[in-house]
């Protein structure tokens, strides 16, 4: 078996073993690259049947109008049920990344909105995409990763994992975070987009968009809910996205790859690591490892 | 490696798809420089970016250990609370690849009280590199890592001695440690070992040979990682897959899915179903939209066979003329990994492959002290302590010697209340094969017994506290069972104590394994057409369980004799309560010893709010309504 097939019968093996052992089975999809090799993975799963699961948007309403259309084209072409949540109660007060900050706005929108939306379903496995690669405390994660009621996650209370066995049992209110991609890198995931031919967002591609420079890092401008600072004139500028995430937190880095092959060069001669482009991970010490005992992705 | 362009990147996708990937384990503590040496590998290997690069430098000096220079050990201390307190608690995969491999490295801390993440993080690897510092040479510690390891099954071992900058280079030093090792090491069944002398702090010998150490002729670290051979030569070639799921999307399609665990397989290939042994042949090896002509081991695939058999999840596919064995004995090395004791005579869940079962371990043969290796005795089981013990499950399972298929001889034990993966075992052998059992096929059965007695057997459980009024009630009951033509017999726990469980005291196991005993006698009782009463405090909710699963449905009765603690400490018969209080009776039950309450008792009786009497007849009412 090549080193593709390997990770791919390992993932599928993990989606398997996790639904077996479920009552209410659900799938996070976030639209992004790590979503689409997921949510491939799911099909071949269970392939000639669809995923026995429906996926997951939790919806701040802030992604990128090419997000939303992938998403729709992604939802015909699987036959999956797709439920999108958003937090009525931040959509009601108007929570923006921009009045409010990256922190406040990814808490409320996202993290919370999570929560209440696996809380009103009742799911207790939820599959996400994150790999041991991006950060320094995913490194740690558990491909099952076990969250107590409120879905804490308790870094020292997680359960031993041994071989490719995985303790699926919950308590009710307890659920298992489980990432079939957990020993994916981010070159894995390029070229494997590429081997399979799997569809992706336009964004990840290289094209002419307006951006405005702020901190250093170029924010595109996608539609007019975003406020421009006194002398802030959106330029057109030859950039794509590395990560996908709300449009104004998502920062675009200059690129002229507008192929498959072009991004797997770039990727593989890169010398920043993707998580740079979000400005979530950088705005309090230990950040991401907060993050996550709160119940975030 | 070179710049890459999108010109040539098929060649690239070529040589990724055919590079081998190396899964290991690195062993040592913080003072052995450990996480100094996966830095230097991230960095060497180029896999440090420049962001990250950017933060290395100003946690360096924030929480670094090395002054002004960049502190590599910081680049794996993930979590913050480590990072405060300078150690490593978990396992943490990390990613390299040079031009020949991928790297996924565990990294585990190297304390005693982190056996278990160290077994974790080597039950998926396949070499180990044992860090040991020049200045100390080998330490208990590196006696224990090595047990630890080659316990787990791993047959590659790298030697790192660090520090060499500390011992000026010495080769004295490096051949004086590496005969020592190779001393206590001895017969070990490894199949590679290559010591190699380092420093992780100036890289000397990890990418780049050292000319500080012009006596070493062997491999840099990088050098032997790239080129050492861990293919298994003896791999076994039998079929078999565990099944995982069963795939219906309509009535003309089923699929067997599942990773194939040993072996490979065609259409049109004998195969046998276990523990069933039904045999058919294989019709197609589906994966997503193609039909495959061979799969091997390692792919996750649907199977369809030609006929009709029955299989479900946990049952395995296997080569019909070389079948793995099916026992529900074993005698098997067990890790413990939870706070709360193992107790012999306790059920557990059981996970093996991708079978589920019940499972108890029978007796301790001996535990195995992790630093010298030295046979203990044991009653018990504590945290991270390895013991080799027999182990019986609730039905026959699919299994290999776990030094023969890791993936079909290891298994985990989940506690059936709070659900942690408590033990981690591994099978030795078989205590005896299933196919030999079968229980001797009596013509005369319970049911025979039973009707020639004009009665349904059964089993009436009453738990509670000591003083609570068990005793008097079952006593009553009997009575009125006996007076209407019933045959019965009472099991009290005082009377019990004096003769089969005389050599029994009052400690957890041996509260275990009172009830065990007790639970087995009622089972042959019921079998004999009796109706037993059991009369016994019977404080934890596992072994009422235990003993509730000998029965058949319906034949098992729980009777909670609730009677509060201060009622019974008031009335203190036996005054026990009394002497319980002095501190002159240990572990007893409600004063220093638990009650645990029953969550599904058939019938609550109190005897506190009503007379014995009454609460006799409402047993007897709730026995004769069923």
């Amino acid at each position: 078996m090549n080193h593709y097939q390997q990770l791919e019968a390992e993932g599928i093996e993990i989606i398997r073993e996790a639904v077996a052992g479920a009552r209410k089975p659900v799938m996070m999809y976030s639209i992004g690259k790590d979503s689409s090799v997921m949510l491939h993975l799911a099909r071949k799963a269970f392939y000639p049947a669809p995923p026995p699961f429906p996926l997951l948007h939790v919806d701040t309403t802030w992604k990128f109008r090419d997000m939303y259309k992938h998403r729709e084209r992604m939802v015909r072409e699987s036959g999956m049920e797709l439920l999108s949540h958003t937090n009525p109660e931040g959509l009601k007060a108007g929570v923006n990344p921009f009045t409010h900050g990256s922190s406040y706005h990814t808490d409320v929108m996202k993290t919370q909105g999570l929560r209440q939306a696996l809380d009103q379903h009742g799911f207790d496995v939820v599959f996400g995409g994150a790999r041991r690669d991006e950060e320094k405390s995913r490194a740690k994660e558990r491909i099952f990763s076990f969250r107590s009621a409120g879905h804490r996650w308790d870094p020292k209370a997680q359960r031993p994992e041994l071989w490719n066995l995985y303790n699926t049992r919950t308590r009710p209110d307890e659920t298992i975070r489980v990432f079939p991609l957990s020993n994916w890198t981010e070159l894995d995931i390029w070229q494997y987009l590429h081997v399979e031919k799997i569809p992706i967002v336009p964004l990840y591609f290289a094209a002419q968009r307006p951006v405005v420079k702020r901190g250093g890092l170029w924010i595109m401008v996608d539609d007019e809910r975003m406020p421009l600072q006194p002398g802030e004139q959106p330029e057109m500028r030859l950039v794509r996205f590395r990560t996908l995430g709300c449009y104004p937190l998502t920062a675009a880095i200059e690129s002229p790859a507008t192929t498959m092959e072009e991004i797997i060069a770039e990727t593989f001669n890169t010398v920043s690591s993707e998580r740079e482009g979000r400005l979530i991970d950088s705005d309090q010490p230990g950040s991401m490892e907060k993050k996550k005992q709160e119940g975030y992705f | 490696m070179g710049q890459l362009h999108a010109t040539n990147i098929s060649d690239y996708l070529e040589e990724q798809r055919g590079k081998e990937t190396l899964r290991f384990i690195t062993c040592g503590s913080v003072d052995d420089g450990k996480s100094s040496l996966i830095g230097r590998l991230l960095f060497e290997s180029k896999c440090i970016f420049d962001d990250q690069l950017k933060a290395l430098e100003s946690d360096s000096k924030r929480y670094g250990t090395q002054g002004e220079k960049i502190d590599f050990a910081l680049l794996v201390d993930g979590l913050e609370a480590e990072r405060e307190q300078g150690i490593t608690i978990d396992v943490a995969y990390r990613f390299f690849a040079t031009d020949r491999r991928r790297y996924i490295v565990a990294d585990t801390p190297g304390h005693e009280q982190y056996t278990r993440n160290m077994a974790t993080g080597a039950s998926t690897a396949q070499l180990a590199i044992l860090l040991i510092d020049a200045r100390k040479g080998i330490l208990p510690q590196t006696r224990r890592h090595h047990r630890i390891v080659t316990m787990m099954g791993i047959r590659h071992i790298v030697l790192a001695v660090n520090k060499m900058d500390l011992v000026n280079y010495d080769a004295g030093v490096f051949q004086r440690i590496e005969a020592d090792y190779t001393a206590f090491a001895g017969d070990a069944g490894l199949v590679s070992l290559q010591a190699i002398p380092l420093s992780a702090v100036y890289g000397d010998n990890v990418l780049r040979r050292s000319d500080k150490t012009p006596w070493y002729q062997g491999p840099t670290l990088f050098d032997h990682l790239d080129t050492v051979n861990v293919t298994d030569a003896a791999g076994r070639q039998a079929f078999r897959l565990p099944v995982q799921w069963v795939n219906r999307p309509h009535l003309n399609y089923r699929g067997f899915c599942g990773r194939i665990a040993e072996g490979s397989v065609r259409p049109g290939d004998a195969v046998r179903i276990l523990p069933s042994g039904r045999t058919t042949t294989v019709g197609s090896i589906d994966f997503w939209q193609d039909q495959l002509p061979e799969a091997h081991a390692g792919a996750s695939v649907t199977l369809t066979l030609a006929d009709e058999v029955d299989v479900s999840r946990g049952d395995m596919i296997v080569a019909v003329d070389a079948p793995p064995e099916v026992a529900d004995q074993f005698q098997v090395k067990l890790l413990w990994m939870a706070e709360e004791v193992l107790v012999p005579g306790r059920s557990y869940l059981l996970k093996l492959h991708t079978k589920e079962v019940t499972a108890t371990v029978m007796e301790i043969r001996y535990r195995e002290d992790v630093n010298t290796g030295a046979h203990l005795a044991g009653k018990v089981l504590n945290l991270n302590e390895i013991a080799v013990v027999t182990l019986t499950t609730s039905q026959p399972v699919v299994f290999e010697p776990y030094t023969t298929n890791r993936t079909l001889g290891g298994f985990i034990l989940i506690d059936r209340l709070s659900f942690a993966t408590v033990g981690a075992g591994m099978i030795e052998f078989a205590l005896r094969r299933s196919s030999n059992i079968h229980w001797q096929a009596l013509e005369v059965g319970k049911a025979q017994r039973a009707l020639q007695k004009h009665q349904t057997p059964r089993c009436i459980w009453f738990t509670g506290l000591s003083g609570s009024g068990k005793s008097t009630v079952a006593n009553l009951l009997e009575k009125r069972l006996h007076a209407d033509g019933r045959h019965t017999y009472l099991l009290d726990g005082d009377n019990i104590r004096h003769g089969l469980n005389r050599d029994l005291g009052f400690t957890e196991e041996d509260r275990v394994e009172n009830l065990r005993r007790v639970g087995e006698v009622a089972k042959l009782m019921v079998d004999a057409g009796l109706v037993v009463l059991v009369s016994f405090i019977s404080p934890f909710r596992a072994e009422r369980r235990m003993a509730r699963e000998l029965f058949a449905a319906g034949e098992f009765i729980e009777i909670h004799v609730s009677t509060p603690l201060a009622e019974c400490e008031k009335r203190d018969v036996k005054g026990l309560y009394a002497k319980a209080r002095r501190g002159e009776l240990k572990n007893f039950t409600g004063i220093d010893s638990p009650y645990e309450l029953p969550d599904a008792a058939e019938l609550v009786i109190d005897t506190s709010s009503q007379s014995p009497e009454e609460c006799a007849l409402a047993v007897l009412r709730l026995v004769e309504g069923r």
